[in-house]
């Protein structure tokens, strides 16, 4: 099945990683990732000022291309997937309003006379909610590699889960990620901080805010048990992954823990083993995958 | 609650541009203690609910309103169903558009931004720049 | 050139009403009612964007960018020049850059303020799709970027009505250098040649002409191939 995507600017730098793997371990379970065609950055926050029309036209010129790619066959349905939480939170919460709000919808189409006004029909998702709805056995079914005896905590952060009727699993206590890292073979490490945030775009300015929320979490997923912790959202990764050097000044005796995204593990499973996207990461997770029996052998 | 009319004019803004019905407030606390920013800000979510309850424009001048990551734990602890996050925005749209800017580009440090992923830098300056 | 009333359009020129032949450029219009262009006038050809127009038609609302040396005078045009617009160029030491986008947001950081809105692709006068080009920059891609803003005169028009006060093409620039640079490479062929002067290998021709009479060069140069 030919579903849009949207990758979002991120996606192409410094997290190209997600997206390898997340194009070919959807591959292996009959997606293809059809990438939009001219799309432009989504704006990666929603504008909650209720009179503001200015930040709708970047997420709805982007759900414009989905419509285009749908009208030439391009793909086979209307539905966009996305990899990034904040493309996605943004990317549907500005289809909603618009969608209610007959006026904005047309201001929106009246700024962009040059574009084909929005009609309406995309729905916004993210690969989680895909695969969720594939269901689990189908995913279970191409793993050649159970990652047998890892141990994953999965780490959800907020814009994946909030606010309340934007979710894509239940906003207390989500399992999605949890039923992938099962159906991929490895251990759930279920840790209450899941859901709280890493501090997001703070990271600019109040670094060392950003390293105290992200020692927390990753210091309760070292406690519960976990070697690695498993996310969907590359600024999440960012702070709690690629700055660990930042946790390690602040914090006496933290030890790297490696953060990946959930696709990097699928591929991995299913024997994607070029297209897992490991050497990006910042800690480095092979040697951990090699000491736990999972050694990579294309390196 | 009668209020005088600067700070009813006050409210009225803060109620228009949210969109949220600060009344419904009943000073639970349940937002606060879900915050995970608490600890970097000087008014607690639930005391800038109060300040804009009373319409009191001193709350522009809080901390809280820029320490705000928006992450809406507070929207969804909430027993009355207020966005306290969309409060914090309308609070720093406010003042952002008296042009005002939170940050100034060139503070941000030249290799920093060469490095931080476009997410961040983005997000960024959306919340604290006009 | 005729010059009946029927020929004649009306211009206004900072506010100031004009009576003009209708087939002038605005330059030419300018220059007809008495105004002397001391700044914003260059080539004349459409090709240095010194001429950047702003100007709006009885009637409509639209606010359009143009070249004054190309764009011919309408009825009812109300015209404004931009000779400057404010920008600065940031130093840059090209051999240590590299074809990323951090190298842009690391010198132009405000091009993340870039809200997609397209109103630099409405103003611009040589239908470049300025955004285009900007979210490819912000995106890393660099010979897209250089691509889509090869044809960008600098004229500006872009940087005074763009909302989140971007200078579009200095980011333009910036993605050129970079990727004749670091992508493209250098010119072979300029490169071969340099070197065929430096070994002498056009000593003897120019020798030749230098030796010649003014008629005799005149003679040469008049029945050259």
């Amino acid at each position: 099945m030919r579903l849009p995507y949207y990758p979002g600017c991120t996606l192409k730098t410094t997290a190209e990683n997600f997206e390898i793997s997340a194009i070919a371990s959807a591959r292996e379970v009959g997606i293809e990732l059809m990438e939009l065609p001219r799309w432009n950055c989504c704006g990666t926050v929603h504008a909650l000022a209720r009179d503001d029309v200015m930040h709708y036209l970047a997420p709805i010129r982007n759900l414009i291309r989905v419509e285009e790619m749908v009208g030439e066959g391009l793909v086979d349905e209307g539905r966009v997937v996305t990899l990034c939480a904040m493309c996605y939170n943004t990317l549907k919460r500005a289809d909603a309003v618009v969608r209610e709000d007959e006026e904005k919808m047309q201001k929106v189409r009246d700024f962009m006379e040059r574009e084909t006004p929005y009609g309406g029909g995309v729905e916004v998702t993210h690969l989680l909610e895909i695969l969720k709805d594939l269901g689990w056995s189908k995913v279970a079914d191409r793993v050649v590699r159970p990652l047998e005896g890892l141990r994953v905590a999965p780490y959800y952060g907020c814009l994946l889960l909030r606010p309340r009727g934007f979710g894509i699993d239940d906003v207390d206590n989500p399992q999605i990620l949890e039923r992938l890292i099962e159906a991929l073979g490895a251990d759930v490490v279920n840790i209450p901080f899941k859901t709280r945030c890493c501090g997001a775009y703070h990271i600019v300015q109040m670094k060392e805010v950003v390293a105290e929320l992200s020692h927390r979490v990753l210091d309760q997923a070292v406690d519960a048990g976990a070697d690695m912790v498993a996310l969907a959202c590359p600024l999440c990764e960012y702070n709690m992954g690629s700055r660990q050097e930042e946790v390690k000044r602040l914090f006496q005796g933290f030890e790297p823990v490696p953060v990946v995204y959930f696709t990097q593990l699928m591929a991995l499973a299913f024997g994607l083993e070029g297209a897992t996207g490991f050497e990006q990461n910042r800690p480095d997770p092979r040697p951990l995958l090699k000491e736990r029996g999972i050694p990579l052998e294309v390196s | 609650m009668r209020l005088k009319p600067e700070n009813a004019s006050f409210k009225a803004k803060v109620a228009e541009l949210s969109g949220e019905s600060l009344d419904l407030c009943f000073q639970c606390g349940g937002c606060s203690s879900g915050c995970p920013m608490t600890e970097e800000m000087d008014l607690l979510p639930s005391k800038v609910i109060r300040f804009a309850q009373l319409g009191l424009g001193e709350v522009l001048d809080s901390k809280t309103i820029w320490v705000c990551s928006t992450c809406f734990t507070c929207e969804v602890r909430c027993p009355r169903g207020i966005d306290i996050a969309n409060v914090m925005e309308a609070l720093r749209e406010l003042k952002l558009r008296s042009k005002y800017d939170r940050v100034s580009l060139d503070s941000l440090d030249p290799e920093e931004l060469r490095e931080l992923p476009q997410i961040a830098i983005i997000s960024n300056l959306r919340k604290l720049t006009a | 050139m005729m010059d009946t009333e029927s020929d004649m359009v009306t211009i206004y020129v900072m506010g100031k009403r004009y009576r003009v032949p209708a087939d002038l450029t605005i330059m030419k219009a300018m220059e007809y009612t008495g105004h002397q262009f001391r700044r914003g006038a260059g080539c004349r050809g459409g090709f240095c964007g010194a001429c950047a127009t702003i100007y709006r038609t009885r009637g409509s609302y639209k606010l359009l960018g143009a070249l004054a040396c190309q764009k011919i005078v309408e009825d009812g045009m109300y015209i404004a020049q931009i000779p400057y617009s404010p920008a600065e160029k940031k130093t840059y030491d090209l051999d240590k850059l590299r074809p990323e986008a951090g190298v842009f947001l690391e010198h132009y950081p405000e091009i993340a303020r870039c809200l997609s809105c397209n109103t630099c692709t409405k103003a611009c006068p040589q239908d470049i799709m300025v955004m285009d080009y900007v979210q490819a920059a912000l995106r890393g891609d660099v010979e897209e970027a250089s691509r889509l803003s090869f044809d960008c005169l600098g004229c500006g028009l872009c940087a005074v009505r763009c909302p989140a006060e971007i200078v579009p093409y200095n980011i333009a620039q910036l993605a050129r250098r970079l990727h004749s640079r670091y992508i493209v490479g250098p010119a072979e062929h300029v490169l071969r040649r340099a070197r065929e002067v430096e070994e002498g290998k056009f000593e003897e021709g120019i020798g030749e002409l230098k030796g010649l009479d003014v008629d005799e060069l005149q003679r040469r140069y008049e029945t050259r191939m």
